[in-house]
């Protein structure tokens, strides 16, 4: 069986995996249809498809040049794995999503954006340039000037472009291992659009909203803001080893839970704790990069305490004009519905690439958890309906369930993404669930 | 740290070679990879010397040249400290009963092959008066087993010139560990169906191995369990034996 993030939609086929270009090609050539798949940390059916092509083994450091931060690595190599070797020698990922157990490819495929897009721009700002096997087999080496067109359509192209191989990232110098972090919290959804705008030059912001509240209380939550710490803002006794990797401690949800652990009153419990935990209404600390970035990787597998069953990851973009009205509808619609979402991440973007099929663009973008019960197919139909109408677009790689229409009035350069597809891959032979539904 | 300190990999482009280095390499070993690929050792040997530190390099090893690979080894300076030997070849029993030439390939690469670069280099050591060798070679050779004796015959002969060796060199200070592994994940298996509970990752392998080595035992068997496995499995008579389809 074979499921992402989500754990829905899931087959019965299983990848196979390959660690030379030989054995790919091999792979490739042997199956009529298939897509590659890096860590499955997407949430739907983007990496799910009829022959899996996995990365994971593929996962070898090439090149790191300490003095300019260049790394080449093959793409199966994880961001953890690369914060590992980064961090010790004063660098961190360019951008880096809420979880770092995503590979090099998966995250050159789904264009990826951090907490610093309204700064730094997606993903691909910081790739420099990847070879690409391409349907027939043969390798491409893709840049902004070697087969642009091709680098573009790669980038956040989900996978259907051929196999991303090697890639080399330019990297974010920093001093410490350490996040400057500033906690604020914030009364409802105005509020809270105000204080992220006021904090459109910190590097790192996210808001983390209680979409239970309702009325006046609507959208309120917390903001997380951060910068990389310097040294002398360390306590003395970190700044002797300002660049140590945080200790892994792991805990593991090795069962499914049962249904009922996750009902309304639960989640409502969860959130008020979360939110009441908070008593300063503003307070700042200095802690490592992992608790920042990655506070859900403490805990592997959480994806199961939603049952067997699974859920539905829901992710979309407003543009900035009717981002507080469509936010407002939105949420009012969730909160009515009580389709109880264990969280809600409310971030701002800057300008998109304006390429193919990479998902950001100016304006805020939420992101929601919805369990997968009665009902809730036909819910998100009507989300997406009033995504659309306030000119928004969501994301691919967390979705497992939208129709053609909703796609094709979300991303304006599907036809091209189409054209270039027809010239280098006709059969579709890189191919996904998720392509074939959308029919991408 | 021991930065100084070099280790050879015979087999580099084996999962289980690897995972040995990798424990070495975590505490400062620089590593010489022997290998028939030089394609396939180039990323090992980038992705071994960024992820730990360390200086890796690339050095030709194939058993069916033995002369070539000899040279290649006593080229190598500083002479390094220890070899692990992971080379083997699983091959196709059923081929092998029919075709002598795969016969010949499974003896050759599981036995002869190793002979002839373990004999070059405990001379070496020898000489020196000091260092390791970590022959890997399997519970297979505890007892012919119809579904592949040949491998196993070429393994029992390997555990035995290693059991000879050892007793040689130990009055050199120089020592020789033998690793008889059960089933493991590698790509050696990668076809099999292998049952779960008794079979081990490349990584816990490499644990085992290395806590061995650090207390300098003899013969080990890894995962552990596989000791009593194999006591059992040699303890059925023959008469009994001959009878199973193992
Ligand atoms: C807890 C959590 C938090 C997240 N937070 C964020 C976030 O903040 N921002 C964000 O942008 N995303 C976020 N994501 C989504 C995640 O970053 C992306 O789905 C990412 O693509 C997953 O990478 P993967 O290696 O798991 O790839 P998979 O899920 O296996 O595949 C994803 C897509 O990439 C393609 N792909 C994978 N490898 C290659 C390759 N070598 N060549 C070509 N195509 C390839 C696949 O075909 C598929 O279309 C989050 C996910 C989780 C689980
Ligand atoms: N996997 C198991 O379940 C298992 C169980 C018990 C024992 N073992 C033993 O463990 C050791 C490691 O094997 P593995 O499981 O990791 O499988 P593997 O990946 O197939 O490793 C075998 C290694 O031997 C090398 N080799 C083959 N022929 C050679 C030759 N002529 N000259 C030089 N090197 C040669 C291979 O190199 P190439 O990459 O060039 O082919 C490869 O590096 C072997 O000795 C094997 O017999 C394995």
């Amino acid at each position: 069986m074979t499921a992402s993030w989500g754990l829905y939609p899931s087959i019965t086929t299983t990848p196979t995996y390959f660690s030379s270009e030989s054995e790919l090609k091999a792979q490739l050539a042997a199956a009529p249809h298939a897509i590659p798949r890096g860590l499955g940390r997407s949430y739907g059916d983007s990496s799910l498809g009829e022959a899996m092509l996995c990365t994971t083994r593929y996962n070898r450091f090439l090149a790191f040049d300490t003095q300019n931060g260049h790394l080449t690595c093959e793409s199966g190599v994880s961001l953890a794995e690369m914060l590992d070797v980064i961090v010790p020698a004063g660098w961190f990922l360019p951008v880096t999503p809420g979880t770092k157990f995503v590979t090099l490819g998966g995250a050159i495929a789904s264009d990826i954006h951090g907490k610093n897009h309204h700064i730094d721009g997606a993903f691909s700002n910081f790739v420099t340039q990847f070879n690409l096997m391409t349907a027939n087999g043969q390798v491409l080496t893709c840049s902004r000037t070697e087969n642009a067109e091709l680098f573009w359509a790669t980038l956040g192209g989900m996978g259907l472009t051929g196999v991303i191989l090697q890639a080399t990232l330019q990297l974010k110098k920093i001093e410490t291992a350490y996040i400057r972090q500033r906690t604020l919290k914030v009364p409802n959804l105005a509020a809270m659009m105000d204080a992220l705008e006021t904090l459109a030059k910190v590097t790192y912001t996210v808001a983390w909203i209680d979409c239970l509240s309702r009325g006046d209380a609507l959208g309120r939550g917390l903001i997380y803001a951060g910068e990389h710490a310097t040294r002398e803002e360390l306590p003395p006794q970190l700044q002797a080893t300002p660049l140590t990797l945080p200790a892994k401690s792991k805990i593991n949800i090795p069962l499914f839970f049962p249904k009922f652990a996750l009902n309304t009153l639960s989640v409502k419990a969860f959130n008020a704790l979360y939110y009441g935990k908070v008593r300063a209404k503003d307070s700042t600390a200095i802690i490592s990069y992992e608790p920042f970035f990655y506070p859900l990787d403490a805990v592997l597998n959480w994806n199961r305490i939603y049952g067997r069953t699974g859920f539905l990851q829901y992710q979309f973009v407003l543009p900035p004009e009717t981002s507080k009205a469509g936010l407002t509808d939105i949420l009012t619609r969730i909160t009515e519905h009580g389709a109880a979402s264990f969280l809600a991440v409310l971030k701002l973007f800057g300008p998109g690439t304006d390429q193919f099929l990479s998902f950001p663009k100016a304006g805020y973008t939420l992101a929601l958890d919805f369990p997968i019960r009665d009902g809730i197919f036909e819910f998100l139909e009507v989300l997406d309906a009033r995504v659309a109408h306030y000119g928004g677009r969501i994301y691919l790689t967390k979705d497992a369930r939208m129709k053609r229409e909703t796609l094709s009035l979300g991303y304006e350069n599907l036809s091209t993404f189409a054209t270039l597809r027809a010239q280098i891959d006709p059969t579709h032979h890189f191919e996904s669930l998720q392509s074939q539904r959308l029919g991408l | 740290m021991n930065t100084q300190k070099t280790l050879y990999l015979a087999g580099a482009t084996s999962d289980m070679a690897l995972a040995i280095g990798r424990e070495f390499a975590g505490q400062g070993w620089n590593l010489i990879l022997g290998g028939r690929d030089p394609q396939a050792l180039e990323p090992i040997r980038t992705d071994l010397e960024i992820r730990h530190n360390i200086q890796a390099k690339t050095v030709l090893c194939d058993v069916a040249q033995p002369e070539k690979t000899i040279a290649a080894l006593e080229a190598i300076h500083p002479a390094p400290q220890g070899m692990v030997c992971a080379i083997g070849y699983l091959g196709d029993q059923k081929k092998a009963e029919h075709h002598w030439e795969e016969a010949a390939i499974i003896l050759h690469t599981n036995f002869n092959g190793c002979v002839a670069l373990l004999n070059a280099f405990a001379n070496q050591l020898e000489l020196n008066r000091n260092g390791f060798i970590i022959g890997i070679s399997s519970v297979a050779g505890d007892r012919g087993r119809q579904s592949n004796y040949i491998y196993g015959a070429a393994k029992a002969g390997f555990t035995a010139y290693l059991s000879g060796l050892r007793s040689r060199l130990a009055k050199k200070n120089v020592h020789v560990m033998t690793v008889k592994p059960g089933f493991v994940y590698t790509r050696m298996t990668e076809a099999m169906k292998l049952p779960a509970i008794v079979t081990a990752t490349p990584e816990q392998v490499a644990k085992d191995v290395f806590a061995a080595y650090q207390k300098g035992k003899d013969v080990i068997y890894t995962r552990w369990f596989w000791r009593w496995i194999m006591l059992i499995i040699r303890s059925i008579p023959e008469k009994l034996f001959k009878k199973l389809s193992l």
